[in-house]
């Protein structure tokens, strides 16, 4: 077994955990913990697909900016401590289960796990960690998706702008 | 069982997704519901990334970004509206939010 196979059935073990954890956890601090866990998980199993630069934003924005975010409110609105028993009642529970345990039997039937794609990609022929890497990004961004990337930037002002009005304690 | 390959990335994606599905309908904790959907998010960047890579395309990468991107104004304007309702009722129970019931 390669470095990289075992670094990937441990990634894999502790983020399929870590997000049990989350949906299951009755204090919403501890849940936020768990996803952040995961989160960080994710972005070694990015490292392990050779893709360092997303890896490094997984960390940064993800688990440094957004979760910050929401432990900030979870404190904010006092929530830490678990106030009423929150699951949903049954019927909607076992609706919810049936539905992800079929979704993933369809996924295992559909043959998911046998995939193995061609690569007939643009930049097929290049070796992953050039692919993966900052520069390689920061061209694409830069150049073919320079419009999409300035309308992501209007989305992050409208959101900040949005979020500022709705936070608002009104006069 | 020792070579790992794009269909165990899929694979794992695919439970993270599930797993985000199932905390959707059961949780009633807005706050937990939100937190469900940040990990449907990054399941589907999982396979993004594992299919860029494969098949030697950046589209896929970039679009991480912008995935990225999104879950953040997303994360900032729900839990804005989570701090108004909660201003409003006390509560963060989703099933007390029933303004816009038909």
């Amino acid at each position: 077994m390669t470095g990289v196979a075992i670094a990937f059935w441990v990634l894999a073990a502790v983020a399929v955990l870590c997000s049990l954890l989350v949906i299951t956890s009755r204090n919403p601090v501890a849940s936020v913990l768990y996803l952040v866990v995961t989160f960080f998980c994710l972005a070694g199993l990015f490292v392990t697909l050779h893709s360092h630069f997303l890896a490094a934003i997984q960390v940064i924005v993800y688990a440094g900016a957004i979760m910050v975010l929401f432990l900030f409110v979870v404190m904010l609105l006092n929530l830490g401590t678990p106030q009423w028993f929150d699951v949903a009642t049954t019927p909607l529970k076992a609706v919810a289960l049936v539905l992800g345990i079929g979704f993933v039997g369809a996924l295992a039937a559909a043959g998911v796990g046998d995939f193995e794609p061609s690569a007939t990609g643009p930049a097929a022929g290049v070796h992953p960690d050039v692919l993966g890497s900052t520069e390689a990004i920061a061209t694409a961004l830069y150049s073919a998706y320079y419009l999409p990337f300035l309308v992501t930037a209007l989305l992050l002002l409208v959101a900040m702008v949005g979020a500022v009005v709705l936070a608002r304690r009104e006069r | 069982m020792s070579e790992v390959g794009v269909g165990h990335y899929l694979t794992l994606s695919a439970i993270l997704f599930t797993i985000g599905a199932i905390g959707v309908l059961t949780r009633k904790n807005a706050i937990i519901v939100f937190m469900a959907i940040e990990i449907m998010l990054n399941a589907a960047n999982l396979a993004f990334v594992t299919f860029a890579m494969s098949i030697g395309d950046l589209g896929g990468l970039v679009m991480v970004l912008f995935v990225i991107a999104v879950a953040a104004a997303e994360a900032a304007v729900g839990l804005a509206i989570i701090v108004a309702m909660y201003r409003h009722r006390e509560t963060v129970n989703v099933e007390a939010f029933t303004a816009m019931r038909g």
